[in-house]
């Protein structure tokens, strides 16, 4: 008796509900969809006063002046490399030390952890200037470091990325069974082998959680990117070669949103790879 | 996806976190067993103490000095110039506009992002699967756009020539759209910014806290509709106070975010607008360095920086450590 009145109210509510998420989504996936939707139109229509919502045309002309005008093949491979060196690197660095801060205990743990979580907070963007110093002398003593090298934007991404990852990664390790390790050295494992062979499997998918956020912050860097590679532009990353394509009043529109696409898509594709880890990552993350 | 986004098991001990007992002391059973955890930790310490502590330090070292491009070509040696960077930033009148600027912007981000996000959280609770499919992709997508590529296609979408907003407004009756050019003006190209702010970070927010109300148990929900209350009202009186810690991380991480956005600035406004209309701290500092050569001051303005991001951070420790969170 009392749940049919409850029913007759709620749903107008819910449809209401139902209606406006749809609409949102639509918006909120629009600016997406103009991006791919100017990628494929020919130039007349990217340049057109009444831009229209679709294309009779599709062409690959904007692709095929931003790979071989522009040379965006090889800046998309630096960026690949850079961000791929830095997941791997820092999943690696933030495994051991996410091991040693919850399986442990030991002196100055606590500190060590406070450390990360201030580490995670500093805005590294206010460093760029002493990096730059950094780097640069650093070049001279060890080649392939120095401004201008992709090494120098792995150096700094790696660190970046660290105490995040530390952090998100602690969830994982601790999750993993204390009776697992004595198991494992009841049977004679050495630490070695238990860490490499039992832990780091079993913490895999939370280093998939915590890759797509090194990934991220080091595909989508722009200060660092642009303030390091100076004259060496066959090193520039995608974002600086974006910005090629921006000229005073005579932006190449269709060049510039078939940029967009290509930088975005290998996110997009990582995003929908990891994205039923990210969201208990992030729990874990938060829960601390 | 609406399965793989259930994460209650995780989260279930969320509002209040149940101390765990200690665990036993390990890391002696063996003599070498000492310097274990110290071992893992190597790889993780020696790249943060050359990466960042040693450059906070050197940040702190050339904001001291007199440094500029004749000290970067060896034409003239460094010279210790105390607080004279200093001096020079806070009479500048534009610093203080910059800094004002910053800080009133940042905080507008914060607070459209936490009101569309968490909104949009409680609206995703309240519908079938198939919508909510429909805009977590939406967010995740909106998520995972590059700050460079998102701002790229915010400014081509108000292009005052191409872009489909202003013709849209136009067809809509607001005439005064016609050829209007949002980057032109310095509130305009400010609200611009902040679109594309919100648009690319309100989807943190949204899953984050979407996460924690799923971890909500469902009776206090259904007491609280039994009761009559307001969707506005369950939100305010129950599901905020229950997702307080999670509020916290995502307000702080927003804060921490917002305050030293660059990208968007950078490519939106053209490096910080019409003569510098819209700057903000972050470009700010990187123009003097890295434009006019002037690595003291810049270092000096990182400094500032440094030091209001980290009082952010130690009120953000302390409510943690009151909150009785083990670390």
């Amino acid at each position: 008796m009392i749940r049919i009145p409850y029913v007759r109210i709620r749903r107008p509510h819910r449809l209401a509900a139902e209606a406006s998420a749809v609409l949102i989504a639509l918006v909120v996936a629009f600016p997406l969809y103009w991006m791919v939707l100017s990628a494929f139109k020919p130039a007349g229509e990217v340049q057109s006063l009444h831009p229209k919502p679709w294309t009779l045309h599709p062409s690959l002309d904007s692709f095929r002046r931003v790979f071989w005008q522009e040379d965006f093949g090889r800046y998309f491979l630096n960026s690949l490399l850079v961000a791929g060196a830095v997941v791997v690197l820092s999943a690696l660095a933030a495994f051991l030390a996410a091991t040693a801060v919850t399986r442990f205990r030991f002196r100055f743990r606590t500190t060590v952890l406070i450390m990360f979580l201030v580490a995670q907070m500093v805005p590294v963007e206010a460093l760029t200037i002493p990096l730059f110093f950094l780097m640069r002398d650093l070049g001279d003593a060890v080649p392939g470091v120095g401004l201008n090298t992709l090494g120098s934007l792995i150096l700094v991404h790696l660190a970046f990325s660290l105490p995040f990852a530390v952090w998100m990664l602690r969830g994982f390790v601790r999750a993993v069974p204390e009776s697992l390790e004595e198991a494992a050295m009841i049977d004679g494992a050495s630490r070695a082998r238990f860490l490499w062979q039992v832990l780091f499997p079993l913490v895999l998918p939370g280093l998939a959680a915590t890759s797509i956020f090194s990934f991220i912050s080091t595909w989508n860097d722009f200060l660092f990117a642009k303030s390091f590679i100076i004259s060496a532009t066959e090193n520039s990353t995608l974002p600086m070669a974006l910005l090629v394509f921006f000229k005073p009043d005579q932006n190449d529109w269709g060049g510039i949103m078939a940029g967009s696409t290509v930088m975005t898509l290998p996110v997009l594709v990582f995003f929908v790879l990891v994205q039923r880890r990210l969201v208990s990552g992030l729990a874990g993350a938060v829960k601390g | 996806m609406a399965r793989d986004l259930d994460v209650r098991s995780d989260v279930s001990s969320l509002p209040r976190p149940v101390p765990r007992p200690r665990k036993p002391v390990k890391g002696n059973r063996t003599g070498a067993g000492r310097w274990t955890p110290w071992l893992y930790l190597a790889p993780a310490l020696i790249l943060l103490g050359g990466l960042l502590v040693y450059p906070i330090y050197q940040l702190g070292l050339i904001s001291f000095l007199r440094y500029t491009q004749a000290q970067v070509s060896g034409g003239q040696p460094t010279a210790f110039v105390g607080l004279d960077n200093y001096d020079a930033l806070f009479k500048d009148p534009q610093f203080w506009q910059v800094l004002l600027t910053t800080l009133l912007f940042a905080g507008a981000c914060v607070v459209c992002t936490l009101a569309v996000g968490s909104a949009l959280a409680v609206l995703l609770t309240k519908v079938r699967a198939l919508p909510r499919l429909l805009l977590m992709f939406a967010a995740l997508g909106a998520w995972a756009t590059p700050a460079v590529t998102g701002s790229t296609v915010w400014v081509f979408l108000f292009d005052s020539d191409y872009g489909p907003v202003d013709k849209t407004l136009v067809w809509l009756g607001l005439t005064g759209f016609q050829d209007y050019s949002w980057t032109y003006g310095r509130y305009s190209a400010f609200a611009l910014v902040l679109m594309e702010i919100v648009w690319c970070s309100f989807p943190f927010v949204m899953v984050t806290l979407y996460a924690g109300i799923r971890a909500i148990p469902a009776e206090v929900l259904e007491a609280a509709a039994l009761d009559g209350a307001s969707a506005w009202r369950t939100w305010r009186s129950v599901m905020a106070p229950m997702l307080r810690p999670i509020l916290l991380v995502v307000t702080i991480q927003s804060v921490i975010w917002d305050f030293k956005v660059f990208g968007q600035i950078y490519v939106m406004t053209s490096g910080g607008g019409i003569a510098g209309q819209n700057l903000v701290l972050n470009v700010y500092a990187y123009q003097k360095a890295f434009a006019s050569s002037e690595y003291g001051l810049g270092s000096a303005i990182g400094v500032v920086m440094l030091l209001i991001l980290l009082t952010v951070t130690l009120g953000y420790l302390r409510l943690l450590r009151r909150q009785g969170e083990e670390l």
